[in-house]
């Protein structure tokens, strides 16, 4: 949603005689250049100025880095990547039908709100040593299951919200026509709901990455992402740490990307959705 | 009662022709609200023979909207009986005996004009090849057949409520109920429409209830207009139209709304909605039956 509110800000802000194509072609070369210009920045402190590259690593020696220890990178976002990846899967399975059954049942929905709430303020750092130790040093369990209640939270308070969207006058229009309560889920409430459901997924999978991430600090099997930074930092290599910060930037960015566009392509037969922000 | 909807070519082969579509006696209905109870019907009587069409007609709050729900089984009375050909109005509503319209149109935006026209056929299994060239037949009864793949928000207001009610006869009901289907549409395309509908309720010989708020709109449909007042809602006066009892509903036109007897119509129904009626008019607009 936010794409689009700032698809409609540039809209109203553009300059009168601006073309589409010229607005296109700056909303991309803008924030590039600025990376650009802050990474010059950043190298001229440090190979210029002299500010220590045990303290800020040069861009430079961070590519460096990169590129030197590329396997180990590819290896570890994979562990990392698949760990946040179940965990998004089974936390949006979850978090679908658990909505699910709260919009149909009242009761249910009373039940889980409190737990819901509980769950949505859980700190990672407070669940991760317990559930290492839990399921083991050498399971990968414990934070697959954090990247699933990471993801389920966002995903419940979607789909509830989207399977509580449905019309009165579509209601109406299904009693009249008699149709049993799976045709109406299938013909109405799924339907209805379904760009809740995909904002909630886009929202957890950011917080699937993050959260699969930060749990690999606490302990458990080495070989993520976040157990490289974290022993890289520990043993000095600082621009290596860096490297591996840059690697989880990309898999971050890679499962948002990856949810927009599953967004975008389930809902271009729902115009009204993209057509009206 | 019998004149009008033997002429305006309604199905024969129907055993239950005879029955009346809607049968409603001494109904009452009472919302619980939470500043206490709302009567918003009291002991209606009210039949409504097979292909005629009658208009429920009053000020907001006299329960004409909320009489339509409780015929099409959409809330259900607090007292008395309501048949729908002769069956109870859930029945007939898990039946498929009704077809019906809103005034929002309600159409599903995620799918096409055609997709939304073939829902109820859909929902009720019809096999996809006789669903298509259902659909195509209505769209074309409805002139929307070059817009079958736009989606609802592509369409203009008038043109979404007539796919709404090409929806409403895809099962080709016996009875339409309709709940002021051209309430948000200016005065132009409101006029066009009503003579669609007149045309195609001849067509089909279905029986209509059609919910409205406008004078001129009841009087150029309708074979009756059932006048309502409100809190609590009751029927006033039922008002015959002599245009019905003369003409084929088919016929019908534009010109009818220039006609002398349109406009003492329209005179008939305002004096019964205003309470005090004049005795000139007001005996005319009985005599005629």
């Amino acid at each position: 949603m936010s794409a689009g509110a700032v698809t409609a800000a540039t809209a109203a802000g553009r300059p009168k005689g601006m073309s589409p194509r010229t607005e296109t072609t700056l909303r991309i070369v803008a924030p590039v250049a600025v990376g650009i210009i802050v990474l010059g920045i950043w190298q001229f402190l440090v190979s210029v100025v002299g500010v220590s590259d045990y303290l800020l690593p040069s861009p430079a020696s961070i590519i460096e880095e990169f590129i030197a220890s590329w396997d180990s990178i590819v290896q570890a976002t994979l562990i990392t990547g698949t760990n946040a990846l179940i965990g998004l899967v089974l936390g949006s399975i979850l978090g679908i039908l658990l909505a699910a059954l709260a919009a149909r049942w009242r009761a249910v929905d009373r039940m889980s709100a409190p737990v819901v709430a509980m769950l949505a303020v859980v700190p990672i750092v407070a669940l991760a040593p317990v559930l290492n130790s839990m399921f083991g040093a050498d399971s990968q369990f414990g934070r697959q299951a954090i990247a699933t209640l990471a993801s389920f939270v966002p995903v419940f308070l979607n789909t509830l919200r989207g399977f509580r969207q449905t019309a009165p006058v579509h209601r109406d229009l299904m009693k009249a026509y008699a149709a049993s309560s799976g045709q109406v889920l299938r013909t109405l409430t799924l339907p209805t709901a379904r760009p809740f459901i995909l904002t909630g997924i886009r929202i957890a999978s950011s917080l699937a990455v993050i959260s699969a991430l930060v749990a690999e600090y606490f302990g458990g099997p080495r070989g993520g992402l976040g157990s490289l930074i974290s022993t890289s930092a520990a043993s000095s290599q600082y621009a290596r740490a860096w490297a591996y910060v840059v690697a989880s930037i990309a898999l971050g960015l890679l499962f948002y990307l990856a949810t927009l566009a599953l967004e975008r392509l389930l809902l271009r037969h729902a115009p009204q959705v993209r057509r009206r922000p | 009662m019998s004149e009008p909807q033997d002429a305006s070519g309604s199905r024969q082969d129907r055993p239950t022709q005879t029955t009346p579509a809607v049968e409603v006696h001494g109904v009452d209905k009472v919302f619980e609200t939470r500043s206490g109870h709302v009567q918003a019907l009291e002991s209606i009587d009210l039949t409504v023979a097979a292909g005629e069409f009658v208009s429920l007609i009053g000020p907001s709050g006299c329960g004409k909207s909320t009489l339509m729900r409780l015929v099409a089984d959409l809330d259900e009375p607090t007292a008395g009986d309501l048949a729908v050909f002769g069956k109870s109005a859930r029945q007939a509503r898990l039946d498929q005996e009704y077809g019906i319209a809103f005034q929002q149109a309600g159409l599903l935006p995620w799918r096409t004009v055609a997709g939304n026209v073939a829902l109820p056929l859909e929902l009720h299994g019809v096999a996809s090849a006789a669903r298509a060239s259902r659909v195509a037949e209505l769209l074309d009864m409805v002139g929307l057949a070059d817009f079958a793949d736009r989606h609802p928000d592509q369409l203009s207001g008038g043109m979404q409520q007539r796919v709404a009610i090409a929806r409403a006869l895809a099962e080709q009901p016996r009875l339409l109920l309709m709940d002021e289907p051209f309430g948000a549409l200016d005065e132009m395309t409101r006029e066009k429409m009503q003579t669609e509908l007149v045309r195609i309720s001849a067509e089909t010989g279905a029986a209509v209830v059609f919910v409205t708020h406008s004078i001129p709109e009841a009087v150029f449909l309708s074979d009756r207009v059932v006048v309502m007042s409100p809190r609590p809602g009751r029927i006033r006066e039922i008002v015959p139209m002599r245009l019905g009892a003369e003409a084929e509903r088919a016929e019908r036109t534009e010109e009818l709304r220039e006609e002398r007897a349109f406009f003492d119509m329209v005179t008939a129904v305002r004096e019964a909605l205003h309470g005090g009626s004049p005795v000139g008019a007001g005996a005319r607009g009985v005599e005629t039956r």
